[in-house]
């Protein structure tokens, strides 16, 4: 199949994506966790059935700003709140009055969790600088690189503007795990890409001349994409499986990875390999 | 005997090491077939075996993180602004020997206390895994340290207590550990300040020949007997220690002379109940997510799906016993990086199969076309192998450099991730290769 012919279908796909995405973005924002924001997170469970608006009412009540309630089972239930340290005794006193058994508790001061954010925002550009560099000197040329990379922010992209939808459908939050997450992302999403650019590499010799640099790439897409969607379906079991029974922890979590895999693997073959034919393309007219 | 031979047969021994390393002491398997309980338990032995002078156990225990064994990860500050570096390291090893002190005290196991330095802010990260009172902990570990000296009750007999002095931490300039120049034996050695020095010359020559116990936070640390009357402000305890206990003893003692308040700014707590859920949860998780992929390769690949189920096998038998033996501390991101990278190991295969099915259909022997299709499958593996490295890397931070994250979590996974790619390179490679050469040698 003639897969590059139809380049501009994926271009079109993405290009809307993305559009998506900055717009969910720029409208919703992003729901972040106690992790980055400081704040309360508890997670409790009840013999009598409480109601999580009276809860909420409640807890107002005695002061606390409460973010979010959610039902993590049949008897318990998860609790944000902000605030710091004095907020956290009065809620553990609330929870003790009440009968509620504590199961998670987590109290993160403001400037710490900014701190992290910070760190792991630093620990993505890094990343992603060094990949960057790592296939530009593998593939003996920088466009690689730079399409990989394009490939890898797209994919990013449209992870964080598909959880500025899920954060305002169910509260997804962005925490450290989402930053792991994305992180994954940005490592499969290259990984089946340098797979697929291997083929090319093997097919051309690394001297990409002119006319055939889309039949080539072609090939390559033909040889991989068979591959590259079968591993996607190995990660892809495996993630269905921890997102549905692998509990409340993990369960954005295993969302994000799956969102991303199935990102990464559309990304390499219907976006990175399209774009490398143009931009080579538009290098060897300059030239000439 | 070829040598795909000896090596398949390395493997297999690999393979059945193990299986036995990951054996619990007591094995129980029970099922119930026609409503009719079965129940199998018999004990393994894991005898500790001596190799050239070295002991190896066979046995390692899995080690959990709070987040499946239950427990409380805290987070301290100390402010430091006007430390110098002498001081910077001394505060903080001190702090460290003290936190670790009363916890031991406490009773609480294989906690860990670690230090870590963000620019001139000494943050102190404390794990304690299954404490049920928290908030007793979090003030135990958090109170500022509180260092004196108590001469005895009744001067002829230790036992029957002792008593406050005026001699406290603050007069207490620094402690450190020297060597007695005849004994070549490790002392500990006290300096005074000029207030102490005078308090000090007081006392011991009030308490000569007595014990002038050291208490810290309330609890006995030394008992050092006064030999003569010290009015130079200097002084030593010697007595039958090693150099580690010396410098335990002197960190403790500078954690007194030079108190430091911790303000607590992150505490996470894990009821172990909930630990315990989310590992039955990630176990059927994983499990179910491994059936899915052998049916789904079985189905795609056939015949040659056997291999690539066989070395996911011993994939997931050779992961679990480097966490053990390294030892990883297993959290709920590490599992679900270890149940991530069982899908990329999955990969190397898949890309091997496809090249090899191209091979094939353009003509070319088995035997050349599956050693031309690892060879070049090879190259987009290791390209693409060392990326997902760079990531695990960046993530696990080993060097702690403080502007990248020091999150737990994230270095769960990150290690987990990155020892998976590096084992999975070696069974989606050798492994799948030489049970290829082994039992696929003649087809075509």
């Amino acid at each position: 199949m003639n897969f590059i012919k139809y380049r501009l279908v994926s271009f079109v796909f993405s290009i809307f994506l993305v559009a998506v995405s900055v717009y969910g973005l720029i409208r919703y924002g992003l729901v972040f966790g106690v992790d980055f924001t400081g704040g309360s997170l508890a997670e409790i469970s009840f013999s009598q059935e409480e109601d999580q608006g009276e809860l909420a009412r409640r807890l107002a009540e005695d002061g606390l700003t409460v973010a979010q309630v959610q039902r993590t089972g049949s008897d318990s239930l998860l609790i944000r709140f902000e605030g710091g340290w004095e907020e956290r005794n009065r809620a553990i006193d609330f929870f003790a009055k009440r009968n509620l058994n504590l199961l998670r508790f987590e109290t993160v001061g403001p400037t710490f969790g900014q701190e992290l954010l910070k760190k792991a925002l630093l620990a993505i550009a890094i990343t992603v600088f060094l990949i960057l560099f790592y296939i530009a000197w593998r593939f003996r040329d920088f466009n690689f690189g730079l399409v990989a990379v394009a490939a890898m922010i797209h994919d990013n992209l449209v992870l964080l503007g598909s959880f500025s939808f899920l954060g305002r459908l169910l509260g997804a939050p962005i925490d450290s795990l989402f930053v792991t997450a994305a992180l994954t992302t940005l490592a499969m999403s290259v990984y089946d890409t340098v797979v697929t650019f291997g083929y090319i590499r093997d097919k051309s010799g690394l001297s990409f001349s002119g006319q055939d640099i889309e039949r080539v790439a072609n090939e390559a897409i033909n040889a991989t994409v068979v591959r590259n969607i079968n591993n996607s379906w190995t990660i892809i079991f495996m993630l269905v499986a921890v997102l549905l029974l692998g509990g409340e922890t993990v369960r954005y979590f295993s969302l994000a990875l799956l969102i991303g895999t199935i990102l990464g693997t559309y990304s390499s073959t219907f976006l990175a390999v399209p774009l490398l034919v143009v931009w080579q393309k538009s290098k060897q007219k300059k030239r000439s | 005997m070829n040598r795909p031979k000896k090596i398949f047969i390395a493997i297999l021994f690999l393979t059945l090491a193990c299986f036995y390393l990951n054996l619990p002491p007591r094995v129980s398997l029970g099922v119930n077939l026609w409503n009719k309980p079965f129940k199998v338990e018999f004990d393994v032995p894991h005898p500790t075996i001596s190799l050239f002078g070295t002991k190896f156990p066979t046995y390692y225990p899995l080690h959990l993180g709070l987040d499946l064994a239950g427990g409380s990860h805290l987070v301290f500050e100390a402010q430091g602004e006007n430390w110098s570096d002498q001081d910077r390291t001394r505060i903080a090893e001190s702090l460290v020997e003290n936190i670790r002190r009363r916890i031991d005290a406490y009773g609480v196991a294989e906690s860990l206390v670690q230090p870590a330095w963000e620019n001139d802010i000494l943050r102190i990260i404390v794990e304690l895994p299954g404490v049920e009172d928290i908030d007793e902990a979090i003030s135990l570990v958090g109170q500022t340290a509180s260092l004196d000296f108590r001469r005895q009750v009744d001067e002829a007999s230790p036992s029957a207590g002792f008593v406050v002095t005026d001699l406290a931490g603050a007069d207490l300039e620094s402690a450190g550990v020297s060597f007695d120049p005849n004994t070549n034996q490790p002392v500990v050695t006290l300096e005074f300040t000029l207030e102490g020095q005078k308090k000090f010359a007081q006392i011991t020559s009030e308490v000569q020949g007595q014990i002038l116990a050291i208490f810290l936070d309330e609890i006995p640390l030394s008992f050092p007997v006064v030999k003569e009357p010290i009015t130079q402000g200097q002084a030593i305890i010697s007595g039958d220690f090693g150099l580690d206990e010396a410098k335990r003893l002197a960190a403790q003692l500078n954690a007194g002379a030079l108190p430091v308040s911790l303000t607590l700014v992150s505490q996470k707590t894990v009821e172990p109940t909930l630990g315990s859920q989310s590992i039955k949860e990630s176990v059927l998780a994983g499990l179910v997510g491994l059936a899915a992929v052998i049916v789904f390769i079985l189905l795609f690949y056939g015949s040659l799906g056997v291999f690539a189920c066989l070395s996911l096998l011993v994939y997931a038998l050779v992961s679990f016993c480097l966490y053990r033996i390294i030892p990883i501390t297993l959290t709920l991101p590490g599992i679900a990086g270890f149940i991530l990278s069982v899908g990329m190991a999955v990969d190397s295969n898949i890309v091997i199969f496809e090249r090899l099915k191209t091979e094939v259909r353009a003509g070319k022997d088995y035997k050349i076309a599956r050693e031309l299709a690892f060879g070049k499958a090879w190259e987009a593996i290791k390209d693409a192998n060392i990326c997902t490295l760079i990531t695990s890397f960046v993530l696990f931070n080993p060097f702690d450099w403080s502007f990248l994250p020091l999150a737990g979590m994230v270095r769960g996974f990150a290690l987990t991730l990155g020892l998976g790619v590096i084992t999975s390179l070696f069974t989606g490679i050798i492994v799948t290769r030489n049970l290829m050469r082994v039992f696929r040698s003649n087809t075509n």
